[in-house]
């Protein structure tokens, strides 16, 4: 058994990295409302871009000649696919989760014996990846620098997806994100943004709108603008998520430490009352020797 | 019978703007400035920088946008923009700030016709500003 020092110096080191964990959930609380508070600002305008490109979309004539963004280039030879992940560790499954995702699909894809490109978005989904996709991933993004989410950083990102799309080096675009649900559940997505698909999705309503200049121009102006905005409501519902899965996880942390701080009291009182009776019994065996 | 109807500008970090007592907008659309009035049919379209003003009965406002798309139906306007300033937070130094940025954006050679077009706009715009 280890002596009693030794205990003394596990339950005080067990106790700060409670401390640390305490206040790592602290920060995260607190910064999980902010994030969550701005995914959920953020949600009115790329809803309301999803309608009017819906409604543009059902609206177009001529649907040989809509612009590529929108249907596609016609092939589904090359797979980018954008995965966004954290540039922190310490958030339990976040990035885990989405790396697991993004594998399978990789997978089906690379069985298909299609050709696969990977964008990621984050450093800590490069240390993930880099050992077994290494020589797929062509660009790696980190934010570090920002504090927040924002548009100009998402804006970064969606001009170079356009780029290359334009650039011919991919046919369809797919973003891996967490959408944050609730602080327990995040939800890894898989989401197509270019050829954007909108099947399953009918407008509501039938009414005709008035196009000006006409709605081939308008959308190809402002399908650039969705691909960011859709990269941009990814990276708003990844850093809730993130938030959310870091406070659910230092909570876990900081629990266990509690737990095992317990154990470890236990243990220290038997032995220090073990050596307690040792020392009595040799005294009183002493003295009955005389 | 009231002639006023609901406006709401919206930026991709929040709701920027909502008012329900507006009695006309003029927007900078693509194809020259646009005002808009109750009943009016339902349209789309985008915006080139310029000027967005709001009338209303609390008084007007004027923000200056870069870009952005209009959408009106059942007298909603919806304003969806990425980059947008109230004029009257906007003081000299950030303007001209936003002045250098686009004339520097103008200035470059290896753009199409659009985006140079687009830029020559945000110049002239601000330039009128000041």
């Amino acid at each position: 058994m280890a002596s009693l020092d030794d205990l003394k110096k596990r339950i005080a080191s067990v106790k700060s990295t409670q401390k640390i964990t305490k206040a790592m959930k602290m920060v995260a609380a607190a910064k999980l409302r902010r994030a969550q508070e701005s995914a959920e600002k953020g949600r009115p305008y790329s809803e309301k871009m999803n309608n009017v490109i819906l409604n543009l979309s059902n609206g177009i004539s001529d649907k040989e000649n809509a612009p590529k963004l929108l249907s596609g280039t016609g092939q589904e030879k090359t797979h980018l696919c954008v995965v966004m992940t954290s540039d922190r560790g310490l958030c339990g499954g976040f990035n885990s989760n989405i790396i697991k995702k993004a594998k399978s699909y990789f997978a089906k894809i690379l069985d298909e014996g299609k050709e696969l490109k990977i964008i990621i978005v984050g450093s800590k989904g490069n240390d993930q990846l880099k050992r077994v996709y290494g020589d797929k991933i062509i660009e790696n993004i980190s934010f570090k620098e920002s504090k927040n989410a924002n548009y100009f950083d998402a804006d970064k990102v969606g001009k170079m997806v356009i780029e290359k799309f334009e650039a011919g080096e991919f046919d369809v675009c797919t973003i891996f994100y967490n959408q944050f649900k609730n602080v327990i559940t995040q939800i890894p997505q898989a989401q197509q943004i270019i050829p954007l698909n909108n099947e399953g999705e009918e407008s509501s309503s039938e009414e005709s709108y008035e196009f000006e200049p006409d709605e081939d121009e308008i959308l190809s102006n402002l399908l650039p603008k969705n691909i960011s905005t859709q990269i941009f409501k990814a990276m708003l519902e990844n850093s809730a998520s993130e938030q959310g899965s870091r406070m659910s996880a230092m909570d876990n942390a900081t629990r266990n430490a509690g737990e095992m701080v317990d154990k470890l009291t236990i243990e220290y009182n038997r032995s220090r009352q073990a050596a307690i009776t040792k020392e009595l019994i040799e005294i009183i065996s002493g003295a009955e020797s005389l | 019978m009231s002639e006023e109807f609901k406006v709401e500008i919206i930026n991709p970090e929040k709701s920027f703007l909502v008012k329900d007592d507006v009695s006309e907008v003029v927007v900078p659309a693509f194809e020259g400035e646009m005002g808009i009035l109750k009943d009016h049919i339902s349209i789309i379209s985008f915006l080139k920088p310029g000027i967005i003003k709001i009338l209303s009965k609390s008084g007007d406002e004027n923000y200056y946008v870069e870009d952005g798309i209009v959408e009106f139906k059942n007298n909603n306007l919806s304003i969806l923009t990425s980059t947008i300033f109230n004029l009257a937070d906007l003081d000299k130094s950030k303007q001209q700030d936003l002045l250098k940025e686009a004339e520097e954006e103008a200035n470059k050679t290896d753009i199409n016709d659009q985006s140079k077009y687009l830029a020559d706009q945000k110049v002239e715009v601000l330039k009128t500003l000041n």
